[in-house]
Order: C-alpha cells, then sequence, then structure tokens
C-alpha cells in the first residue's frame, strides 16, 4: 500500500505526517499524529463523536479521506482548552453535568462550536440541529442543548470566540 | 480490499480515469463511499477525486442555475440565491454530514437517501457529463443510474423557483429534527396561484430511486389547488410506484401514508 505526505494544521500546530492510501482523518488524528480526543463510535457518519471542524465547519472525520485535508486547518477537542483554562463551552458541560460515560462530549463540543462560532446566539432549535448529527446515549440530550445555550448569547468574551 | 487513491486537478482527467477502469469510484464528499471503504469490503479497487474548481462551482445567469456535481449541502444553504434549494439541502443529515455531502454523490444515493435528488426530479434538472458525455434530463439519467457509475457528472443545471408557493418539499422521518426518511416529496407546480400546468411531483423512497408519481401529476393538471384536488392527487400517487422495504419503514407502511403526506403538503404548503 503506497503512503502519502499530508501537511495540516492541526490545532494551530503544523503536522506532517504519512497516510495509506483510503485511510480516514480519524484513524490518522488517533494513530498517526497521536490526538485521542476525537472518539472511533461507528466509522459510519452516525454518532457523531468523530466530529472535528475542518477550515472551521464540521466534518465527520471516519468519512474524511484523510488525505483530503492537505493544507487545511483542521481543530479537535484538544484545541479547544487554553493552557489550564477550560473553554466555555467545556466549563458548561463540565458544570451542567452536560457528560455521563463521556464518549459523545468531544463530537457534541465540536458541533457546539461549529454553530456558536457562526451563531453566537442561537435559538433552542438552532442548538437541536447543530447537534442532530451527534448521538448520546446517557443524558437524554437536555442537559447538553442547555450547556450550550448557558454559553450562547453572553458576550464573545464569555464564549471567548477564537 | 486495498486501494488506491488518484486526485486529478482537471475533471476531464479525472472523467477519463474513471471512465477507464471498471473498479473505479468516484469519491465526491466521501459520506458514503468512505463507509464502504471503512467497512474494508468494497466493491471497487480505486478512488478518484479532483481539485478542479470548477466541479465545486455554482452559476447562476438569468433564471438558471448551474449547480457543480462538488458543490456541498452546506454550499446552497450558504447561498441566499438558491433560497428555494434550502429546505431541501437542510434535510440531509446532520451539519458535518451536509458539510461534506455534494449534489453529485446524492444523485447516486441509493433508497432510503437521494432527498436532494427527489428535488432535483421534480424541478426538471438536466444532467451535464464530463468530457463528450452530454447533457440528459435528470429523468433519462436516473433511468440509466446503473450504467452511469463510471460516467462523471459535471454539474447539474435547472431554473430557479421565484415564486415560492410552485416549488414545495417534505421529507418525512421518525427521528425529528434528523433521520433518515421514510419518504420525501417534492412537488413543482408551476402556476399554482391559479390553475396549473405541467405538475411534477417527485418521491423519494417510494422506489429504488427517486420517481416521479405521473398519477398525482394526472389529477393536477390544469386543477387550481382545493381539498378535492388534493385528494384525488393522493388517491392516485401510488399509480406504478413501487416502495422500498427497510429498517426504517415497510413497503405496506410507505403505500399508506404517501398519499396522506401528499395532500398536506398540497393543502399546508
Ligand atoms: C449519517 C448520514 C446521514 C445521511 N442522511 C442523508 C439524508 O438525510 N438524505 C440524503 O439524501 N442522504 C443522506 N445521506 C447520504 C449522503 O450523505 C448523501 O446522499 C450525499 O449527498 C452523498 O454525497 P457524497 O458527495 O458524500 O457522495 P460520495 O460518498 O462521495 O459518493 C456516493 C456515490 O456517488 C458517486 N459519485 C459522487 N459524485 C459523483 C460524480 N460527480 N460523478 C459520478 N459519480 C459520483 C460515488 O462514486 C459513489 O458511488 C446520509 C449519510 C450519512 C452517513
Ligand atoms: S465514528 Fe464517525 S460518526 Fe461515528
Ligand atoms: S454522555 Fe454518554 S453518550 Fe453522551
Amino acid at each position: 500500500m503506497t503512503k502519502k505526505p499530508v501537511q495540516f494544521q492541526l490545532n494551530g500546530d503544523q503536522k506532517a505526517t504519512f497516510v495509506d492510501d483510503g485511510q480516514n482523518l480519524l484513524d490518522v488524528l488517533r494513530r498517526g499524529v497521536g490526538d485521542l480526543t476525537p472518539k472511533f463510535g461507528c466509522a459510519q457518519g452516525t454518532c457523531g463523536t468523530c466530529t472535528v471542524l475542518i477550515d472551521g465547519q464540521p466534518h465527520m472525520s471516519c468519512l474524511t479521506l484523510a488525505e483530503t485535508v492537505e493544507g487545511k486547518s483542521v481543530t479537535t477537542t484538544a484545541g479547544l482548552e487554553n493552557g489550564a483554562e477550560l473553554h466555555p463551552l467545556q466549563k458548561a458541560f463540565m458544570e451542567q453535568f452536560a457528560a455521563q460515560c463521556g464518549y459523545c462530549t468531544p463530537g457534541m463540543l465540536m458541533a457546539a462550536k461549529a454553530l456558536l462560532d457562526t451563531n453566537p446566539n442561537p435559538t433552542r432549535e438552532e442548538v437541536v440541529e447543530a447537534i442532530s448529527g451527534n448521538i448520546c446515549r446517557c443524558t437524554g440530550y437536555e442537559a447538553i442543548i442547555n450547556a450550550i445555550l448557558s454559553v450562547a448569547g453572553n458576550s464573545p468574551q464569555r464564549y471567548g470566540v477564537r | 480490499m486495498a486501494i488506491t487513491v488518484e486526485t486529478h486537478d482537471r475533471l476531464d482527467d479525472a472523467a477519463r480515469a474513471l471512465a477507464s477502469d471498471q473498479n473505479a469510484r468516484f469519491h465526491g464528499g466521501g459520506t458514503l463511499v468512505m463507509r464502504t471503504v471503512n467497512e474494508g469490503d468494497e466493491p471497487f479497487s480505486k478512488l478518484v477525486l479532483t481539485r478542479d474548481p470548477a466541479y465545486r462551482e455554482i452559476r447562476s445567469s438569468g433564471g438558471s442555475v448551474v449547480l457543480g456535481a462538488g458543490v456541498t449541502m452546506s454550499a446552497i444553504l450558504a447561498n441566499r440565491e438558491l433560497s428555494f434549494l434550502h429546505p431541501v439541502a437542510r434535510s440531509v443529515g446532520g451539519p458535518a454530514i451536509r458539510s461534506a455531502a455534494t449534489v453529485g454523490g446524492n444523485l447516486f444515493a441509493e433508497a432510503p437517501y437521494g432527498d436532494f435528488t427527489t428535488a432535483l426530479l421534480a424541478l426538471g434538472a438536466s444532467v451535464e457529463i464530463a468530457g463528450s458525455g452530454g447533457q440528459s434530463s435528470i429523468d433519462d439519467w436516473l433511468r440509466d443510474r446503473d450504467r452511469n457509475r463510471n460516467r462523471l457528472v459535471r454539474a447539474v443545471s435547472l431554473d430557479r423557483v421565484s415564486d415560492d408557493r410552485s416549488f414545495r418539499f417534505r421529507k418525512i422521518s421518525r427521528v425529528k429534527p434528523k433521520g433518515v426518511s421514510i419518504l420525501s416529496i417534492a412537488a413543482y407546480l408551476p402556476g399554482s396561484g391559479s390553475r396549473i400546468t405541467g405538475a411534477r411531483i417527485a418521491f423519494g423512497n417510494m422506489a429504488e430511486k427517486p420517481v416521479r408519481s405521473s398519477g398525482a401529476e394526472r389529477a393536477l393538471d390544469g386543477q387550481s389547488i382545493n381539498e378535492q384536488v388534493a385528494e384525488a392527487a393522493a388517491a392516485a400517487a401510488l399509480d406504478g410506484l413501487n416502495p422500498v422495504s427497510d429498517a426504517i419503514a415497510s413497503e405496506w407502511y410507505r403505500r399508506e401514508v404517501a398519499g396522506v403526506h401528499l395532500k398536506r403538503l398540497l393543502i399546508e404548503g
């Protein structure tokens, strides 16, 4: 199998790695460059726990052919916190019990970030729509929706758009 | 099966690579093709991609719109001139699917998918094949879809709908706000303010591929929409249709509810 060189930005850092033909981005992030925050759930695009941002847009990394991120910017949950300071979304999830087992959380956070980056003051329906591709088997969604809404509608400083 | 991936700068080169190898498949947004690759049981050994900007271009001039096959559902949603297609694009998957899912890939999506194609069928779009493949009506293209796998779709073109009431779309699913469709309905009703001429009613998931309902179209032509006309269209809607049975709904269920939803779409808009 051919190996291809791929360069991309991961959470602001330049990464260069080799990928196999047909290898998906989730696999490259986890095994190739060691970012374990996007999770493997279904590899079918249906659970959403592998959601990452590519050039600011949400994508299922399991359905993304790794070599297509050449020259692009990828953001994962590992890129949310600022040193010891959690991102406002992370804080809200923690404080409002929006995570139980936590398996869906990285995908939920990235789906929420994708929404708030373009629409800092969404309605409840817009939040529901934004996480509609992400499955949570623990919380019943309410706590997640409320946590996202509690960050939304606040000043950009509170949300900390970056 | 081990696969190779080939990326071409030019669309026409990608079309040649695809046409010359029966074991090759085109990779659009990859939301379907990568599922197969991840499963490891793909019936192809090569993926062909293109970086050609023309593949992702949206052009509108006068009353018509050309959507490059690589235009994504998110790109449609970001384009104000395409507002008549927004409810359709929004019905495809969640946000992370829509930022990859392309118009071209949707043309090939098998039931229970293909909601965007259902709308294109009602809108009487044409499908342009790359290279010297020419252009065909979406009706003809869908009929021959299985033979079109190795012919790269360059773009689809359609007339822009300016009167909101003349184009209606509804996707019926169990899970809200997102879920695989039980069925989808797209209705193009020119002149719907008065008498309709040239109605095109398309159903998704009421056959293996999106299909027109000639029964409903006949019942609507020359009529103004009212309760009775909508009832007649609903009663005739299933003529010649052959719904699929799958994990979402049985053939029986789809037959039972298709007319009801068509009637609601016609009356409620
Ligand atoms: C979780 C999930 C939810 C989904 N929900 C929906 C939904 O609600 N409604 C819906 O309609 N679909 C849905 N889909 C299916 C799919 O995302 C869409 O149909 C999408 O539009 C397919 O486009 P793609 O570019 O990703 O296709 P790809 O996976 O890239 O390709 C699909 C097929 O089309 C061929 N192809 C693609 N482009 C071309 C071209 N230009 N010329 C020739 N052949 C081409 C490929 O070779 C392949 O056989 C869903 C998928 C997932 C994973
Ligand atoms: S692992 Fe990607 S959507 Fe489930
Ligand atoms: S917290 Fe367990 S799946 Fe969401």
